[in-house]
C-alpha cells in the first residue's frame, strides 16, 4: 500500500529533506491540476482528484514534525495519543503545568514580550525533541522512547499554538 | 459544542481549585495529561491516619469538560476512603456531567489522577512504614 512518504517519494524515516518534500508535493498538485483534465473521462477526473488529496493530507502531514513522527508511528501500528495512555513524566507534566501558568499569568497581563519569550523556549524544547527524534526512528529505532517523545512533542505544539493564539488577540 | 449545564456550573464555578502541601506527608498527589487535547491536570488529595480523604485540590489546564471533570471529582472525593476513591470509574463521571463521546477522555483523565493521587499517597505511606 502506498503510505504518504511513498506518495511524496521520500524515505520513510523522521528526518526528511523538507525542500524534496515541498518539490515533489508541488510536481503532484501541478500534474494533477483540474486544468489539465478538462477533456479527460469521468474515471480520470476522479483518479486525479484523489491523488491531488492524499498529496494535500501527506504533505500537511509530514511537513510538522510532530505530525510526522505521529504518523511514522501509526505506520508501526501505535496510537501514541491513545486516550487511554494518559501516564506521562510528572517532570514534563510539571514543566507542562508552569509554562501553563506562564502563559495564563502573561496573558492576563497583555505581556507581549513574556508570550514571545515563553514561544521561543518552547521553540527551542521542541527542537531539542526533534533532535532526539531523529536518533530514535533513524539510527537507533527505539519505538518505545520514540513514542514518549513524540507525546511531548504534540504537547509542546498544543502550548505553542495557544501561545500564538494570545499573541494574536493582543495585536 | 452545547455543554450540560452541569459541565457549565462547574466551569464557571470550579469548586476546590489550588494545591495542597506537596511535602505534607498525608498529600498525595497525582499529575496526567492527554497530548491528544494538550490537557494536563493535576489533583492533590489530603488523607488522614484512618485513610479517608480530608480534602482535595485540582488544577487543569484544558477544555471545560476536563476542568468539570476534576472540579466534580474533588467533591466526591471528600469523605470517601482511598480505597473507595480508587474504585470511582470515568463512566460515573461521564454519566453524571452527560459527556458527549468526544468528551469521554476528560473523564478517563479524571479517573487516571485519581489513581494517581492514590497511588502516590500509598507510595508515601509505604516510604514512612519502611523507615
Amino acid at each position: 500500500m502506498q503510505n504518504y512518504f511513498s506518495l511524496l517519494h521520500l524515505t520513510q524515516q523522521f528526518a526528511i529533506d523538507i525542500k524534496a518534500l515541498e518539490s515533489n508535493y508541488r510536481k503532484i498538485q501541478s500534474a494533477s491540476h483540474p486544468d489539465r483534465f478538462v477533456s479527460a473521462s469521468p474515471a480520470e477526473k476522479l483518479q486525479s482528484m484523489q491523488l491531488a488529496t492524499s498529496a494535500n493530507e501527506a504533505y500537511s502531514v509530514l511537513k510538522n514534525p510532530a505530525g510526522r513522527a505521529k504518523y511514522l508511528l501509526e505506520l508501526r501500528g501505535i496510537n501514541a495519543i491513545a486516550e487511554t495512555n494518559t501516564a506521562m513524566p510528572a517532570d514534563f507534566l510539571m514543566q507542562q503545568m508552569a509554562w501553563r501558568e506562564r502563559l495564563e499569568e502573561a496573558k492576563a497581563a497583555k505581556d507581549l514580550a513574556d508570550l514571545e519569550a515563553l514561544a521561543s523556549e518552547m521553540q527551542a524544547e521542541a527542537k531539542a525533541i526533534q533532535d532526539e527524534l531523529i536518533d530514535l526512528f533513524d539510527v537507533t529505532k527505539n519505538l518505545a522512547k520514540a513514542t514518549d517523545e513524540t507525546r511531548k512533542l504534540i504537547f509542546i505544539d498544543k502550548v505553542c499554538a495557544d501561545i500564538h493564539h494570545a499573541i494574536e488577540q493582543i495585536e | 459544542m452545547a455543554y450540560s449545564d452541569k459541565v457549565l456550573d462547574h466551569y464557571e464555578n470550579p469548586r476546590n481549585v489550588g494545591s495542597l502541601d506537596k511535602n505534607d506527608p498525608q498529600v498525595g498527589t497525582g499529575m496526567v495529561g492527554a497530548p491528544a487535547c494538550g490537557d494536563v491536570m493535576k489533583l492533590m488529595i489530603k488523607v488522614n491516619d484512618n485513610g479517608v480523604i480530608e480534602d482535595a485540590k485540582f488544577k487543569t489546564y484544558g477544555c471545560g469538560s476536563a476542568i468539570a471533570s476534576s472540579s466534580l471529582v474533588t467533591e466526591w472525593l471528600k469523605g470517601r476512603t482511598i480505597e473507595e476513591a480508587y474504585a470511582i470509574k470515568n463512566s460515573e463521571i461521564a454519566e453524571e456531567l452527560a459527556l458527549p463521546p468526544v468528551k469521554i477522555h476528560c473523564s478517563v483523565l479524571a479517573e487516571d489522577a485519581i489513581k494517581a493521587a492514590v497511588a502516590d499517597i500509598k507510595a508515601k505511606q509505604a516510604a514512612k512504614e519502611a523507615a
